[in-house]
């Protein structure tokens, strides 16, 4: 079937705040130049703006303080300045509480939801006359003859789980772009998709991930410190495995808890949903939620490779920015305000390169841009924390990084490589067996009903999103030598194996995903591939 | 013939529903809302009548703030010809919504008024019926088959233990059930052309009715937990069980 053809200037692929700074950058531009005429589109795969944003989050106002500088006057929902940090070393029994690393220091950032900042965006780049149409999924990017991309096309709808169409389809839509911006964040499909087809991470190292779970509280008033932020290290993971908490207390009565783990770990045995219900029992921690209600539940990865692992953003015909350029500081777990400058960065040089009317598809000068910019200066001087704690686990790591900040200042002369994630896990044999602590249904629970709380919902009837490049090997590699690694990894219990003990079998409940990319990253032989399913599905955010 | 489908927005049926901690009503801050789901059932089948020639003119109205107007570009991308906004604070109540659409019906002088059956916010199942009453037209709920032949409509209902068919002179009320159809996907260059289309405004004195609440809430509360199940060894547990702590036996 012919699928519909729209034209648009500049097409942006996800409304996270990288695509939505793009977005408003543009057309602030446009109208300070009087070129009004320029067509911005936003397509983003959620229900609504916000609803597959997760984040911390601790945001440093300053890429906001650029693009809208009165946004406190506009009623942005930043309210809650951030105000004493504890950074803590936590023992199976006890903790303490160490100085707080410079990097971690949060004075000037406001605690609060990303989704809520972001559904703020969205109504700004409305306003501006950006249009944003949630629950349309780019499934596919679109190539003209000469190999530059051309724009994207929405899936299809209605097809049934064997690709067929069924009696309510609807072919997707090509959206024909001048440029085309993906703003996918971590992992996105149609990025990865980019990369590999321009070998734009030609000269990164591997890109190296960590998975973030959160959950939102709502605690009682004699509990809640608005503004107090907790970072974590230590217990309950070892010391060769990164990772740790944060507790973040914010808005109305509101805690934000959640768990980091970086995807390099090597026991298959690990469960990141088990190790972050464990973390909430710590004494230090669970007097955060006591007496508190969880609302909501969900799960992001994150991208942890800073520079060495960031590949040119600009290819023919458009470019990558934020998250799915990898731009995240994962030495002060931020990447807001990164995402939201590059996004601005690349509109600055997209909007110079179409109001020149030029035409081509050549480059717009998005990389020179990012690397002259503050951004880079703030990436390039963490790098080496990242992969110090790889190379030497939590003392090593906490011991480098000490000396990185504060002797070298982030001017060392090397610089250390990453790995690829996928390729850490050990054999099963080699590895230690966890035992992790039953559900006590008050402070930690069962899998099932925290994914009940991110609200995701998928159409069974459609082809399963979550695709694997040779079906045998779930049973035939993962199984034997790793024990079935995705049935852990996973924060959503997408992948379940059933079946005897003669005859298993994995499958895949597409209907729990969270959009989460874990396994798209984990699966150590690189079998699955994460897509989007039908816009509109997937998990409800409201103030994640 | 002219149809009016009413289209009310509700927490968005995926989410789950929280009660505030005053028992003061449900949370909908910063929660996602939608059309409500059997709404979109009738308004496809007014989309239906339309692409078949049945129906001439179809209006979407609903009633709420400003924020409800989102359910009517949906509407109109989906193939309203018209959408109505009337304003409202949160949550009329059903006596009230039923005027209002009564006296819209009356005023556009529509042939045919399609409901859902119920909202799934405070599932009153209510309006329906209470606008065909104060229109004193003849009403068909729950619907799960219609077809409207010679200024006549053949509604085949959703009744206990099975269907009963009722054939209705229009004009009526007709609201639908989950059966009746399966709604279309919204398609995207149709919601771009939506956004674009104006919403007609309305208000409640314009339309002479009277908005003050005839019954009080006093107390909302989430269900009681359920309590988790036990595993029992043998049915001689399973039997001591039942006697001696359920008692039912």
């Amino acid at each position: 079937m012919e699928r519909e053809q729209i034209e648009v200037d500049v097409a942006i692929v996800g409304a996270g705040p990288a695509g939505l700074a793009t977005a408003i950058r543009l057309r602030q531009l446009a109208q300070e130049q009087g070129r009004d005429e320029l067509s911005v589109c936003v397509l983003e795969k959620g229900p609504e703006v916000g609803a597959h944003i997760l984040s911390g989050a601790v945001i440093d106002p300053r890429a906001l303080d650029e693009l809208i500088p009165d946004w406190r006057e506009r009623d942005a929902p930043l309210t809650t300045p951030a105000r004493d940090d504890h950074f803590l070393l936590l023992r199976e029994q006890g903790a303490l509480r160490l100085p707080t690393p410079r990097l971690l220091r949060n004075e000037g950032n406001y605690v609060g939801s990303l989704g809520r900042l972001c559904r703020w965006l969205g109504d700004q780049a409305e306003a501006l006359g950006v249009e944003i149409y949630p629950g349309f999924a780019a499934a596919e990017v679109l190539y003209d003859e000469s190999g530059a991309v051309r724009g994207v096309a929405t899936g299809d709808t209605g097809l049934q789980p064997d690709g067929t169409p069924g009696p309510r389809h609807e072919p997707g839509v090509e959206i024909v772009a001048g440029r085309t911006v993906l703003a996918e964040g971590c992992r996105g499909s149609l990025s990865q998709e980019v990369i590999a087809t321009y070998g734009l991470d030609g000269d990164a190292d591997p890109q190296t991930y960590g998975l973030g779970i959160k959950e939102v509280w709502e605690v009682d008033a004699s509990v809640h410190r608005p503004g107090s932020v907790v970072h974590t290290v230590g217990w309950p993971l070892d010391s060769r495995t990164y990772g740790g908490g944060f507790v973040y207390h914010f808005g109305e009565r509101r805690v934000s808890v959640g768990f980091v783990i970086g995807l390099d770990y090597s026991n298959p045995h690990l469960s990141p949903y088990e190790e972050m219900q464990r973390f909430k029992t710590h004494p230090a921690i669970r007097r955060h939620l006591e007496g508190g209600r969880r609302l909501s539940y969900g799960a992001r990865a994150l991208v942890e490779g800073g520079v060495q692992s960031c590949p040119k953003l600009e290819f023919p015909g458009g470019t990558l920015v934020g998250d799915a350029a990898g731009l995240l500081n994962v030495a002060r777990i931020k990447g807001t305000h990164t995402a939201m400058k590059s996004g601005m960065l690349a509109a600055d040089a997209v909007f110079e390169q179409w109001a020149q009317a030029s035409g081509s598809t050549g480059a717009a000068g998005v990389d020179r841009a990012l690397t002259d910019s503050w951004v880079w200066d703030e990436l390039r001087a963490v790098r080496n924390v990242r992969p110090a704690f790889a190379r030497w686990g939590l003392w090593g790591g906490l011991a480098y990084a000490a000396a990185d900040t504060y002797l070298f200042r982030g001017r060392a002369p090397w610089t250390f490589p990453h790995h690829a994630d996928h390729e850490q896990l050990q054999r099963q044999a080699d590895a230690r067996p966890i035992e992790y602590p039953a559900p006590d249904g008050v402070l930690t629970f069962p899998l099932l009903s925290s994914v009940h709380l991110s609200n995701t919902n998928h159409d069974e009837d459609q082809p399963c999103h979550l695709t694997l490049r040779d079906p045998d090997v779930p049973v035939r590699v993962n199984l034997p030598e790793f024990g079935a690694p995705e049935t852990r990894y996973c924060p959503a219990g997408v992948y379940e194996m059933i079946g005897d003990e003669a005859a298993p079998r994995l499958q895949i409940n597409a209907a729990n995903c969270v959009h989460c990319k874990t396994c798209d990253i984990k699966d150590p032989t690189q079998n699955i591939q994460w897509r989007v399913p039908q816009g509109g599905e997937g998990p409800i955010y409201s103030e994640m | 013939m002219k149809v009016l489908v009413g289209v009310k927005r509700v927490i968005d049926y995926n989410v789950n529903i929280r009660v505030r901690a005053d028992g003061s009503g449900v949370e909908t801050e910063n929660v996602r809302m939608s059309a409500n789901p059997f709404d979109e059932i009738a308004l496809e089948e007014a989309v239906r009548m339309k692409e078949a020639g049945i129906c001439s003119e179809l209006i979407a109205v609903t009633v709420g703030d400003e924020a409800s107007q989102e359910v009517l570009r949906s509407a109109l991308a989906m193939g309203a010809d018209r959408a109505i906004r009337i304003h409202a604070e949160a949550s009329p109540q059903p006596l009230n919504v039923a005027a209002l659409l009564a006296a819209l019906a009356r005023e556009e002088a529509v042939d045919l008024v399609l409901l859902g059956k119920q909202a799934i916010d405070d599932d009153a199942n209510q309006t329906g019926q209470m606008t065909a009453a104060l229109l004193g037209w003849p009403q068909g709920t729950f619907a799960s088959e219609l077809t409207i032949e010679d200024g006549r409509a053949r509604v085949a209902r959703e009744i206990d233990g099975g269907q009963q068919t009722v054939e209705l002179e229009l004009p009526a009320v007709i609201t639908a059930d989950l059966r009746l159809n399966e709604p279309r996907f919204v398609k995207l260059p149709a919601m771009m052309k939506a956004k674009k289309r104006p919403i007609e405004e309305r208000t409640p004195e314009a339309l002479g009715v009277d908005m003050r609440p005839r019954v009080e809430r006093v107390e909302v509360s989430e269900p009681v937990p359920r309590e988790a199940g036990v595993r029992v060894a043998d049915v001689d547990e399973l039997l001591h069980k039942l006697r001696n702590e359920a008692g039912v036996i």
